[in-house]
């Protein structure tokens, strides 16, 4: 249990400090920016209480808003992001597995799955993290290209650091 | 009760959920309209020194840059000088002149936060309230307008970008002094801005220098950019042009705020007739 913590307690700042320091200042043609620190929400253990879950997610947004400037912003984002999880997880898992299944990664769940499962929650966050930022319609068109460009290149990086830490296991 | 409450526990994502929704957009709102939760931005002690920090480190990358940036500016400077003297002792009834000289005070200041690829750009300076710097004055770099400060603390200022959808300088053509406004165009490229509500008699060429009015919290004549096509999108009864910015914003490292010292003199005098009434 105790290791379940640590191991989430570096992963939290490790994400918001690369975040924070390489990946904001990162951006392919200003229309590609990648989000990974949301990968903490996305790793979170099956069995975490939804008190809980929402909190860590609403302190993640908090933490990374306070280095952007923008109060409210990512912390509304990621809430959102929970929720959208929550839905996720209880439509595509089932509940008796959860025993060996500790956590969602990309090495217990697959690839197929852990793919889908990013893409989609990344998706919604970002679609409401831009139109949030934006706040008018008119800028639709830009913005819906972001959204895209900028999740993939989100998820790209969540995949990539999956493999990392795949191969790390197994040779365990 | 006991089934509202069940269904409170069978559904408390949901519920939970909102309540964390409702919470963060209080927080977004308040911020966004009135600047209110300062607490929560890189002026704070914690977010500001790690910025500090991370600042220090990135400053030695880029020594050489900074240093042809200086020298670049001691000798625009040291022409300003030269021709300064020289109009001052050949003509000295340019009494306006010297009167403009005193009327603005520069504060340096170093960036040490900043960014270009959002709708909404926000720069964080080093210096606050204890070097002198107040609320709406505004900041220039050695190449142009930068933006004006919107948020201060005792050793912080945060300075709202031209690149922020809501920033709209007074600006006017170098040559025939027409004005116009200037803002960030919608494709969010960090070196195009858009001039717009030109009067129609202007004439613009590409390459015609852009520069502050009089009519802006600017001394009148600091570059913000120059004309790169005379046929932006949008625009209805007047020109609308599209400007290549003079300032790099990727690469601001050092910036200048501007000090109206009439506004203070103003501001008193205002006061003062309050008083009398």
């Amino acid at each position: 249990m105790s290791r379940v913590i640590i191991i989430n307690l570096v992963r939290f700042i490790l994400l918001v400090f690369l975040q924070v320091f390489l990946l904001k200042n990162i951006s392919l043609y200003n229309l590609s920016t990648p989000y990974l620190y949301i990968l903490f929400v996305l790793l979170l253990p099956f069995e975490i209480p939804n008190v809980l879950l929402f909190l860590l997610a609403f302190i993640l947004g908090l933490t990374v808003d306070a280095f952007y400037d923008t109060p409210g912003l990512h912390a509304a984002s990621c809430v959102l992001l929970a929720f959208v999880r929550v839905l996720f997880i209880s439509i595509t898992v089932q509940k008796d597995g959860f025993d060996n299944e500790p956590e969602p990664t990309l090495s217990i769940m697959g690839f197929r799955w852990f793919l889908t499962y990013a893409l989609v929650l990344t998706l919604f966050h970002h679609f409401f993290l831009f139109n949030l930022e934006v706040f008018r319609f008119s800028e639709l068109e830009y913005t819906l290209t972001r959204l895209i460009l900028s999740s993939v290149f989100t998820v790209f990086l969540m995949l990539v650091s999956g493999l990392l830490f795949f191969r790390k296991k197994e040779r365990k | 009760m006991r089934n509202l409450l069940i269904f409170i526990t069978k559904y408390n994502a949901f519920f939970l959920f909102l309540i964390f929704e409702i919470c963060s957009f209080v927080i977004y709102v308040k911020y966004n309209s009135f600047q209110k939760a300062s607490f929560i931005n890189s002026t704070n002690n914690v977010t500001g020194n790690l910025y500090d920090r991370a600042d220090e480190l990135k400053g030695y990358l880029t020594l050489r840059e900074v240093n042809d940036n200086l020298i670049r500016e001691n000798a625009r400077l040291r022409n300003q000088l030269k021709s300064s003297l020289y109009i001052d002792t050949v003509s000295k009834k340019m009494v306006i002149d010297t009167n403009y000289k005193q009327q603005y005070e520069y504060i340096s200041a170093k960036v040490i936060n900043n960014s270009v690829n959002r709708r909404n750009n926000y720069i964080t300076i080093d210096r606050g309230t204890n070097n002198g710097i107040a609320k709406g004055m505004g900041v220039t770099s050695d190449a142009g307008v930068v933006g004006k400060v919107i948020f201060v603390d005792k050793h912080m200022a945060i300075v709202q970008s031209l690149l922020h959808k809501d920033t709209r300088f007074s600006a006017m053509l170098a040559k025939n002094k027409e004005i116009g406004y200037l803002e960030w165009g919608e494709e969010m490229n960090p070196h195009k801005g858009l001039l717009i509500d030109v009067s129609n008699n202007a004439q613009p060429k590409v390459g015609e220098l852009v520069v502050t009015s009089d009519l802006s919290l600017f001394p009148a004549g600091i570059p913000l950019g120059k004309v790169s096509s005379l046929n932006a999108k949008g625009g209805g009864f007047f020109l609308n042009m599209e400007v290549n910015l003079a300032v790099d914003f990727s690469k601001l490292q050092y910036v200048y705020v501007i000090v109206n010292r009439f506004a203070k003199e103003q501001a008193g005098l205002e006061a003062q007739e309050k008083k009398d009434e």
